[in-house]
């Protein structure tokens, strides 16, 4: 009999992702969502799962430090590259200033957007270190806030910025 | 919501992008932002056997002015738009557009190309692109095509594309003539699609309109060009009675349907004031240039 060598379709991928500064490495399906992949093959539960379609931003992590919907990526597209999520924020035994911003001005009520708003506010504020109210409310009108409205995350981030400024 | 099982590639070139497109026929598709793609995976109206990742091919995500062209690379981002330069100089209607796709978040990663790829009526760049003159470079095993824009939107998420080529870039002829032009959209909130948009691109000559580009967006079963409303305005004077009689005639190529968004009468008005302010707003660009 003539052995026949059917290639077999291929499902799962390799993938090695640094998430907060360590190279995670793991056998995942192609279809595995970003999102999936930090909460579930991770333990990553930080990263909230809100709409699933793209409309909430409860779901944003940096990409090499820019915000995008890790429910609208797949993980196999991050292989190589750099994710930071809620839990990459902070240093040892302290708060990241987006985290006490947040703290003090009270810039949650539920919390469920909040780390989302976090990401995005910590990639504003690296490109702009002094946003204008206007400037905050156009960077984060894609991360949504269902409890607090958006006064005292706008705050949060307006004092974010101060405590970096005079720190640096 | 999980997306049916694929096979999955990251091709470092065109060529090899296109040769696993052979491979798969009609049942491959290609991903870039993948900010429409993945929503529709999700829900499975799309059940790809193959997705063919293009981010990993070099070169395609820029943006640059040659050979009397702005050629746009298939990875380039909503955000680049947003941020360029070279767009806010010289292309209004581009330059407007980019800021009012989705939301900030979603800008990061979904492409220029492919959103025209993807062909959705309510698309934003589809006008934008088609009022000022677009084509897309479609690259396939036969090799490299030019296809304007008024040929590769065919309906509903329908384009000329073969399942075996690839969006290489979009190419935008550069205004020889002084130019201006808008994108205006009405939408309920950010990240919501338009009720109506309009894009004009409009280039003078000795004070008069040489050509104007005028399309609209969500208000037919594609991005459609306002033929009657460019024609009404090919060399003559914008003035306040062109612009109204452009106006006009934009509001009678829409085809609206009443939706959550707003009924087809109310549509049909956006479209009207939509055109003449935006005409309006090209007129004072030209004139502050």
């Amino acid at each position: 009999m003539t052995a026949t060598v059917v290639k077999q379709a291929q499902f799962t991928r390799p993938v090695t992702v640094t998430v907060n500064g360590q190279a995670r490495s793991a056998e995942i399906e192609t279809r595995l969502l970003l999102v999936h992949f930090i909460r579930q093959t991770l333990g990553l539960t930080g990263t909230h799962i809100g709409c699933d379609t793209s409309s909430c931003g409860a779901c944003t992590v940096l990409l090499d430090g820019t915000p995008v919907k890790s429910c609208t990526m797949f993980a196999v597209q991050a292989d190589g590259r750099e994710v930071t999520t809620v839990e990459g924020l902070a240093p040892p035994g302290g708060l990241h200033p987006v985290q006490e911003g947040f703290h003090v001005e009270h810039g949650l009520q539920c919390g469920f957007c909040t780390p989302g708003m976090m990401l995005t506010a910590t990639a504003l504020l690296a490109e702009n270190p002094d946003p204008s109210e206007e400037e905050i409310r156009w960077a984060i009108s894609g991360n949504v806030c269902r409890c607090t409205g958006y006064v005292n995350i706008v705050k949060a981030v307006r004092h974010a910025a101060a405590a970096m400024k005079e720190a640096s | 919501m999980y997306p049916a099982r694929f096979e999955y590639f990251a091709p470092t070139t065109v060529e090899e992008a296109v040769s696993i497109l052979e491979r798969y026929g009609d049942e491959a598709k290609v991903l870039a932002g993948g900010q429409s793609l993945i929503p529709l995976m999700k829900l499975r109206f799309a059940s790809p056997r193959a997705l063919v990742d293009i981010n990993r091919i070099a070169g395609l995500d820029e943006h640059y002015e040659d050979n009397d062209l702005l050629n746009v690379g298939a990875l380039v981002r909503h955000k680049d738009c947003e941020r360029s330069e070279l767009l806010r100089k010289s292309y209004d209607v581009l330059a407007d557009a980019a800021p009012q796709i989705s939301d900030p978040v979603v800008r990061n990663l979904g492409t220029v190309a492919g959103s025209l790829a993807h062909a959705d009526p309510q698309g934003d760049w589809g006008s934008a692109l088609l009022a000022a003159g677009a084509s897309v470079q479609a690259q396939g095993p036969g090799g490299t095509r030019t296809i304007p824009l008024d040929d590769l939107f065919q309906g509903p998420f329908t384009t000329a594309l073969e399942p075996t080529e690839v969006v290489t870039w979009v190419q935008v002829p550069e205004p020889k003539a002084p130019c201006g032009g808008a994108y205006l959209k009405l939408e309920r909130k950010v990240g919501d699609f338009a009720t109506a948009a309009v894009g004009v691109h409009v280039s003078f000559s000795n004070g008069n309109v040489e050509q104007a580009g005028i399309a609209l967006t969500g208000v037919g079963p594609r991005n459609m060009r306002a033929k009657a409303a460019e024609d009404a305005l090919a060399g003559r004077e914008l003035n306040d009675e062109a612009i109204a009689e452009a106006g006009r005639l934009a509001a009678e190529t829409a085809e609206p349907h009443d939706d959550i968004r707003g009924s087809a009468e109310y549509k049909r008005n956006v479209v009207r004031v939509f055109t003449e302010r935006a005409l309006r707003r090209a007129r004072e660009r030209r004139e502050g240039r």
